[in-house]
């Protein structure tokens, strides 16, 4: 046991934490002014309800032990039986095993929480909480045991994912197309221009996102070392290279930057370097932010308008198509020399990483987009997904919450 | 009796107001409205999707003045507002019927002012 690790791993267990309010308030800037309650309380509910899933069977599910196969740990460990003050040594070493388990259950909050961009202002709030209970337990759970999980099948081929790039924002990212497709566009989609309603929030949001990730990427060494060090640098330099990025481009398409362009641009870094960040140099974390903005800002302004899926607040265009870049890239600029523990990428002589990251992308992908699609169509079977015609119109804020986010009269 | 409503930029307000006290109308309302006129308003582009012909911010002030504050009003507001672009904003006159003064209940000409 060691108590500079375990203050690290304490700190940014809450680092990570403060990171969902960020998306709530990066996504309900950008909605419009009678659903950002809806948003603020989906990811806020999220927070409650996945905490509780997370201690009763989910940390089991995902961190227990193998049920065989690799597919999914078992329920010895579910009510946090045996996980206690004593470190386990196949996860970290020199923490206590609940410290582990809460900075891991904080990745799992986060994860659904991303989706809701996505079927932003449409979707009624009790399919919603079955929906991310169901996601959570069949969709992320197995994929954290398949790539994190002792005897996981994936952990075992040799890929690999510092912080969650596949399992957390590729899963939530490949998911979300799924769902926005299904539950279909919003009302007056090509006819009116949804205009975010209060950017300040966004670029709030966007800035507790960054101010957190240096816990969900520097926590993910689960130690107070270099490595930590290592990823705390090549984050905040991939997502400055992405957001100047993202900015130069804008410029150059339109005749001047965005500030929603520059923080867009700084999440899809923070997404892509994820994967990769205790693996790659700080050089060529430049390189990976530069293209992180380019190949988001083409699925968000190009892709998205052509293909007419209305994810509404981009969470496949940033996470989704992020977080596979990132996988990739970790697979071309990972080496040995800045950690031992990990595999040298292509750039660097070795072909064998590179397959495996095709591999793992093209499990999780497919993994991740059949069951979304299965658990929709339940979900919206018993329930119906989506709100009335009406609600739509009203707002979700009245509608589902009988709230409203800004008086007009005193 | 005249009911002036006019519709100006709304970094002119100021100006517009030092103009009307110039000519003793001191009685106004002021609302924040959104509107559109020749110039078809702004460009606006977010992450890359260009809103065009935005309504834009404007400054809508009311004024209730009996005959003869009619002309002196309506070239105060325009003192205050031209700036001899397009956009500075439109002046309407229309013809008041009465005017009640709720805390005494005057009526007409004696309650407008």
């Amino acid at each position: 046991m060691n108590a500079g690790d375990t203050t690290w791993v304490l700190v940014s267990t809450a680092l990570v934490f403060l990171m969902t309010p960020g998306v709530a308030f990066f996504y309900g800037g950008l909605a419009r002014r009678k659903n950002i309650l809806s948003l603020l309380m989906q990811c806020f509910f999220i927070v409650c309800l996945v905490s509780l899933q997370w201690v009763l069977f989910g940390y089991s599910l995902s961190f227990g032990p193998d049920m065989g196969k690799g597919l999914i740990g078992g329920l010895e460990w579910a009510g946090l039986r045996g996980v206690g003050f004593d470190p386990n040594p196949d996860y970290a070493a020199t923490i206590p095993h609940l410290s582990f388990m809460m900075f891991q259950a904080m990745f799992a909050i986060i994860t659904p929480a991303l989706m809701v961009g996505a079927f932003a202002e449409r979707i009624k709030f009790s399919a919603f909480a079955v929906l991310v209970l169901l996601w959570t337990t069949l969709v992320y759970d197995p994929i954290a045991h398949w790539v994190w999980g002792v005897g996981g099948w994936l952990r075992d081929i040799g890929a690999l994912d510092f912080a969650g790039g596949i399992v957390v924002h590729v899963s939530s990212g490949v998911s979300a197309l799924v769902m926005a497709v299904l539950i279909g566009r919003r009302l007056g989609y090509e006819k009116q221009v949804f205009v975010p309603h209060n950017l300040p929030l966004t670029v709030l949001g966007g800035s507790l996102l960054w101010f957190g990730w240096f816990g969900f990427n520097g926590g993910s060494a689960l130690g107070a070392g270099g490595l930590a060090a290592n990823a705390f640098v090549t984050t905040n330099t991939a997502t400055a290279a992405a957001g100047l990025t993202w900015a130069l481009v804008e410029w150059q398409q339109h005749g001047t930057p965005t500030v929603l362009g520059v923080v867009t641009g700084a999440l899809a870094g923070l997404v892509a370097i994820t994967p990769a960040c205790g693996f790659v140099s700080p050089m060529s974390a430049i390189a990976i932010g530069i293209l992180a903005a380019v190949f988001c800002y083409l699925a968000v302004t190009v892709m998205k308008p052509r293909l007419r899926y209305d994810d509404s607040l981009d969470v496949f265009g940033v996470h989704g198509i992020g977080g596979i870049w990132g996988t990739v890239a970790t697979g071309l600029f990972a080496e040995r020399a800045i950690n031992g523990g990990g595999a040298d990428g292509l750039f660097f002589g070795n072909v064998h990483l590179f397959l495996a990251q095709g591999v793992y992308l093209i499990a999780c992908v497919t993994y991740a987009a059949a069951m979304t699609w299965v658990l929709f169509k339940f979900v919206d079977a018993l329930f119906g997904v989506r709100v009335k015609k009406q609600e739509e119109l009203v707002g979700l804020d009245l509608t589902q919450h009988h709230e409203a986010a800004y008086t007009v009269l005193e | 009796m005249k009911y002036i409503i006019a519709i100006i930029q709304p970094h002119k307000l100021e100006e517009v107001k030092q103009a009307l006290e110039e000519v003793e109308v001191n009685l106004m309302t002021v609302s924040t409205v959104l509107g559109r006129g020749r110039q078809k308003g702004h460009t606006e582009v977010y992450r890359g999707v260009k809103e065009v012909g935005t309504l834009l911010k404007k400054v809508k002030l009311e004024i209730a003045v009996n005959e003869d504050f009619v002309e002196p009003t309506v070239g105060a507001i325009v003192k205050g507002a031209r700036t001899g672009e397009v956009g500075d904003g439109k002046i309407f006159i229309l013809d008041l019927f009465d005017v009640v003064r709720i805390s005494s209940g005057e009526r007409g000409g004696k309650a407008i002012g």
